[in-house]
């Protein structure tokens, strides 16, 4: 009975040495145009001072509390794609598609692009990360494995860019981590991005996208223009306590401002149960 | 028209005919006990105790050589950056390093030329003997012909006379009869209020620009690796003797301390920089830039400190800088003083970033927008 257990371990242990051994028998298929499916927690068009769910640190919650959305008439922004820290959430379809090298027939990199974004590689084929002094971009330079038929990408060299499209800034040091976890034709999307110095921790995402066939993602063409009439070196903002926007969500759907405004302790339960506390305290006080 | 300039530069500084001499005059200040290699130390550290800030590099002492587009490269970790322009008709620098790193850059140059020269087109020397074989043979490298300095700053111009020394100038007729000495060395073109400030600054002849501009332009005669080079003078930035370099076919731009991914803008009011002038500098190089597509790409800038940049990286240094002299000038508009205006930290949201050098911290930089903005420089004439 004894050897009968033995062996059966050995076997089990066998098997599963098979199983993480041999990935390239996991890999899954990504490429094809895919629409997001939008949610609650995903609508793409968040207003000013709508921060809730991003643990800001309190300089990031100061420059998205100076934002003004007539940054964006500036020639120099008026073409600026959605960068990789905020385009798996927004509204946008994306197309996969896999670049393969002509000899070997690897995977030399997937590529995502979205509708109003750049070009993502996706690099499978072990090149080196770019030097230090290397220029960042939107994108950045992303590596990519998988793990069983899931794929892991590692992106690096971003350039400042937003969380959300609402002001909520991310720095040139954060690094990105995203997982693809595709289902049928559900694939999940889950970013984890790592920023020490616009967030206090890690921020951790998840979106889905639905696979279309007889999706076409059009092409999105941009021209700068003159679009507002302003003296020349105006850069639009606001000057520290005067961005009078940023209790507008808050005020409009009931969400306490100290949930409204942002910050790791808006994620946490214990907010919740504080400003509950609190709520319900008040109209005791009030009877006495 | 260099050439009045130059004549009327070596009258006024002793820099140009007085060369030999003034080697002879420094050698001769080795007998009063000061070694060239001395003096070169002491001119830095003379510059370091000064008030302009040494925005030195935070890298961990290696010197990196990437390539930016084309002809032109970054050499990283001297310092400041420093753009090269390397090919068929020898290099030129924009900016020299360090005097400490003098001899790291120097073999990186050194090393980039001679392995460009491998994938050069061999020229075959002859054929040995019956049995068909062809040795190839490569021409050396030319060496380093140019020195454009962006400023008078220590990690800009530290590095000048050692690779001045490396390299030579090709001249040759009238000139050479006249200025016995000009080949020697590699030419140094800089704004005339960098000569200044570097004479002023006891900075050995060798190191000194050889020509000197104080017009708004100076553009190298010729194409160089087979592109114009230009330099614009930015009046009252950083200081009052800054320069961008434009390689206009790798539209490449070096743009000195003026754009710095490792500080604030080090602003020297006591050498004429200024806020107004810093904005006026970066509007003014986001002119000229253009984006290969959506706000990235396109003309690369390579700042003074950190990585290459673009458009939309010089775009987000333009707002911070705005947005810090709105902040300042809201706070003088309600009479605040600068004590009050820097407890008012209106700088907190981007210290993360910007802030973290402590030899140009926040308040210091607060202090050069307050001070620019209570005394605004004179308009130039």
């Amino acid at each position: 009975m004894g050897i009968l257990k033995k062996s059966r371990r050995a076997l089990l242990a066998a098997a599963l040495t098979a199983l993480l051994g041999v990935p390239a028998f996991a890999q899954m298929e990504f490429s094809g145009e895919w629409a997001p499916v939008l949610d609650e927690d995903n609508a793409g068009n968040p207003y000013v001072g709508e921060f809730i769910g991003i643990p800001m640190s309190h300089s990031g919650m100061l420059r998205a509390q100076a934002w003004n959305a007539s940054l964006y008439t500036l020639p120099e922004w008026q073409c600026r794609p959605h960068g990789a820290m905020y385009i798996s959430r927004g509204p946008s379809q994306v197309r996969i598609w896999k670049e393969v090298d002509p000899d070997s027939r690897e995977i030399v990199a997937f590529h995502a692009e979205w509708l109003r974004s750049i070009d993502n590689p996706y690099y499978m084929d072990g090149r080196a990360r770019p030097s230090k002094y290397s220029p960042h971009t939107f994108g950045g330079f992303s590596t990519a494995e998988f793990i069983g038929d899931q794929l892991k990408i590692t992106t690096t060299h971003l350039k400042e860019d937003y969380y959300r499209r609402n002001g909520v800034p991310s720095s040139d040091e954060a690094t990105l981590t995203q997982y693809w976890m595709r289902r049928g034709d559900i694939l999940t999307w889950t970013t984890i991005a790592t920023d020490p110095l616009y967030l206090s921790e890690p921020m951790i995402r998840a979106s889905e996208y639905r696979l279309i066939p007889a999706l076409r993602i059009p092409p999105y063409p941009c021209t700068v223009i003159e679009e507002v009439d302003r003296p020349a070196g105006v850069v639009p903002h606001y000057l520290p306590g005067q961005n009078p926007f940023l209790t507008e969500w808050g005020e409009k759907y009931h969400v306490p401002q100290a949930a409204a405004g942002g910050g790791a302790a808006a994620m946490h339960p214990e907010l919740a149960k504080k400003i509950l506390k609190e709520a319900n305290a008040a109209p005791a006080a009030a009877k006495k | 028209m260099i050439a009045t300039r130059k004549i009327l530069s070596v009258k006024k500084n002793l820099n140009r005919v007085g060369r030999k001499s003034a080697l002879l005059a420094a050698t001769g200040l080795a007998v009063a006990g000061c070694a060239v290699l001395t003096c070169v130390v002491s001119a830095e550290a003379q510059q370091s105790n000064a008030t302009a800030p040494a925005i030195v590099d935070s890298a961990d002492g290696n010197i990196e050589t990437l390539q930016v587009r084309g002809n032109v490269y970054m050499i990283g970790g001297a310092g400041a950056n420093i753009v090269l322009s390397a090919g068929d008709e020898g290099v030129l620098m924009v900016d020299s390093g360090s005097t400490a790193n003098a001899d790291k850059v120097l073999q990186a140059v050194n090393g980039l030329t001679a392995e460009l020269n491998k994938f050069r087109q061999p020229v075959t020397a002859f054929s040995h003997g019956g049995s068909g074989t062809v040795l190839t043979s490569f021409r050396p490298p030319k060496p380093i012909r140019f020195i454009l300095n962006t400023s008078a700053l220590g990690e800009h111009t530290g590095g000048n006379i050692k690779l001045s020394a490396a390299g030579r100038t090709f001249t040759g007729g009238n000139v050479t009869g006249d200025l016995g000495d000009v080949t020697e060395g590699a030419a140094i073109l800089a704004h005339e209020n960098v000569l200044q400030r570097l004479t002023d600054e006891k900075m050995p002849t060798r190191g000194l620009p050889t020509e000197s501009y104080y017009g708004g332009v100076m553009k190298l005669s010729h194409y160089f690796n087979g592109e114009g080079v230009v330099m614009y003078h930015i009046p009252n930035a950083i200081t009052d003797g800054d320069s961008i370099v434009h390689f206009r076919t790798s539209d490449v731009i070096a743009t000195g301390d003026i754009f710095t991914f490792a500080s604030y803008p080090p602003i020297d009011i006591a050498k004429g920089g200024s806020v107004q002038g810093e904005l006026a500098a970066l509007n003014r190089m986001l002119e000229i830039v253009a984006p290969e597509f959506r706000s990235e790409g396109g003309t690369f800038v390579v700042p003074g400190h950190g990585r290459v940049g673009d458009t939309a990286d010089l775009a987000y240094y333009r707002d911070m800088v705005t947005m810090i002299r709105d902040r300042v000038q809201d706070g003088i508009k309600k009479d605040k003083t600068l004590a009050q205006i820097k407890a008012s930290k209106p700088t907190e949201d981007w210290d993360p970033r910007f802030g973290r050098n402590p030899k140009w911290t926040p308040d210091q930089f607060v202090e050069a927008v307050y001070k620019s903005l209570m005394n605004p420089p004179a308009a130039k004439k």
